[in-house]
């Protein structure tokens, strides 16, 4: 193995502070506004008056969630809006100790795919679980959303706390 | 070709500056509705594989192939998105056609350029980010620099450049899908403000949103499709160095490599005298002239000249971006090759109403991804 370790230094801190290796730096800035359209932008009108709906398909006849102007199935065009239940069952849930930028948890974020009450089967909202231990949670769990207060609800995702066991 | 290819069907979502009440797959599914309808087809039943064109920069969004099935019916099936121009797009859609594993294939493109709120900066990050990118010039510089060197070259006029914005924008009042229609004059375009001199404002595209679905098919499931086939007879791309330190300055050497590929497929010796109308890149005026002279369609330093006569407008002997081009039309970001192509579909069906040609057979759509890129597409099109 000896000759192929070249005979060399490995780089330290001071090597890039005192401008002995050379670089650039550049910091992105890249900002958005999407629109949510007609689906997304009724859902999000919805959740912000504290309900959740769905929508329907002429053709399967399912009822979809997250709402959409079209069957991805059928690929026909929705006739109408219906309103859901906000409880549901768990269909599938990790338990992360890894906040999205890495940092790691003290107390895990749990989340879950929660089939929704009043939509077909297979048909749910990603979200969070609370008020639950970690160790408590199983597939197949009834659970409730947890709102925010009326006045704090903005219309978005996080108008729904979490989600919570139905005793 | 070793199998005909053909475009069968055309969609679109028409071209805005702002699109407040779509979300992109709404844009998508509607441009898409209008394809499938076109063509007789069903997407869930008839299409073979689905090929998206989209810059992750630009939607906001990582690996944004994730997002394109569901609003184009292509769930479980063969999906995958290029980063690219749409022609780049229509060329991998006629690559599968050509393998005879695929019959039907639907190519797909949009902008949401409104949604970016700091475009210039996303701009800016196509920039080397070592030895070009802290010079904090805005990229449209290089077009200034590039036009410059153009314009001495070629010995073309100013007044050229600026009869490029009136007539296209002038033709987009024809277009009931453009969004930057106007009525100008050569006046109004040198007076406008200086962006990188001697570019003016009103010589850069603006954007637009909106959305392009086509439907390919073989020769065969063509002709049972259709009676109206538009035949794709020859397709090219093609880059140069993208070193800003060495690229020939005055030429779109890039436009010229790429139309000889495609005339190549097509047979086309003398494009000139074998192509009736062009639809050609002009994200900046300058941009349709050098393109002109680089695809051949007339001798280096005649296109300002050609234009200031008359010859490319609407009622001319060559006709080019009779849609109103990237100026009229706004520019689309990837799905800009797209609405070149389209026009060049709806003027060869003899659909483009106000603004069609008389007798024209076959049609050239040409494509430039924008500074400070040198990645160009060409397609010729017959009926």
């Amino acid at each position: 193995m000896k000759e192929f370790v070249y005979n060399c230094v490995s780089l330290s801190e001071e090597d890039f502070t005192q401008g002995r290796v050379l670089f650039e730096t550049w910091k992105p800035v890249a900002r958005y506004a999407w629109d949510a359209g007609i689906a997304i932008g009724r859902y999000l009108r919805e959740l912000k008056n504290g309900r959740l709906i769905g929508v329907h398909c002429p053709n399967c006849g399912r009822v979809l969630v997250p709402p959409r102007m079209f069957c991805q199935d059928c690929f026909v065009p929705i006739d109408g809006f219906v309103p859901l239940q906000d409880t549901g069952t768990v269909v599938t849930f990790s338990i992360c100790y890894i906040r999205w930028d890495m940092v790691r948890l003290e107390h895990p974020l749990i989340p879950a795919v929660i089939a929704i009450d009043g939509a077909s089967p297979g048909m749910g909202i990603l979200h969070l679980l609370g008020e639950v231990k970690p160790e408590d949670v199983r597939i197949g769990m009834r659970v409730r959303a947890v709102w925010k207060p009326a006045e704090e609800r903005v219309g978005a995702i996080t108008d729904i706390r979490y989600f919570k066991p139905i005793e | 070709m070793i199998r005909e290819v053909a475009i069968v069907g055309v969609g679109w979502s028409p071209f805005r500056s702002i699109t407040p009440d779509l979300s992109y797959k709404e844009m998508m599914y509607e441009a898409a509705v209008r394809a499938y309808e076109d063509a007789g087809i069903d997407p869930r039943r008839d299409v073979d594989s689905f090929v998206t064109v989209a810059e992750d920069f630009n939607e906001g969004t990582s690996i944004f192939d994730e997002y394109t099935p569901d609003q184009l019916g292509g769930a479980l099936r063969p999906n995958h998105t290029i980063t690219g121009d749409g022609i780049h797009g229509l060329a991998a859609a006629v690559m599968q056609i050509l393998t005879g594993h695929f019959n039907i294939v639907v190519v797909e493109a949009h902008s949401k350029a409104s949604n970016i709120l700091t475009h210039p900066h996303i701009l800016a990050y196509a920039m080397d980010p070592v030895y070009n990118r802290p010079l904090a010039f805005h990229p449209y510089a290089i077009a200034g620099m590039e036009m410059r060197r153009y314009l001495a070259e070629t010995g073309t006029p100013l007044e050229a450049c600026a009869q490029v914005v009136v007539k296209n924008r002038g033709n987009a009042r024809l277009n009931p899908l453009a969004a930057h229609a106007a009525d100008l004059s050569v006046e109004d375009v040198l007076g406008s403000e200086p962006i990188a001199e001697p570019l003016t404002r009103l010589q850069c595209a603006e954007h637009a949103d909106g959305a392009v679905v086509f439907v390919l098919a073989d020769g065969a499931t063509a002709r049972a499709l259709t009676d109206r086939p538009i035949w794709i007879r020859g397709i090219g791309w093609a880059n140069d160095t993208h070193t800003l330190e060495s690229r020939p300055w005055g030429e779109a050497s890039y436009a010229y490599w790429a139309s000889q590929m495609a005339y190549r497929m097509a047979g086309i010796k003398s494009p000139r005298n074998e192509i009736d109308f062009a639809e050609v890149d002009d994200t900046f005026a300058y941009k349709e002239l050098q393109h002109l002279e680089a695809l051949g369609l007339c001798r280096p330093g005649e296109a300002g000249w050609w234009t200031l006569e008359g010859a490319t407008a609407l009622t001319g002997e060559f006709p080019v971006n009779p849609s109103g081009g990237a100026l009229g039309e706004g520019h689309l970001l990837d799905c800009t090759g797209l609405a070149r192509v389209l026009e060049v579909v709806l003027q060869l069906r003899g659909e483009a109403g106000p603004r069609q040609l008389e007798g024209a057979e076959i049609g050239l759509a040409f494509s430039w991804r924008g500074v400070p890129t040198t990645s160009g597409a060409a397609v010729v099109l017959s009926n």
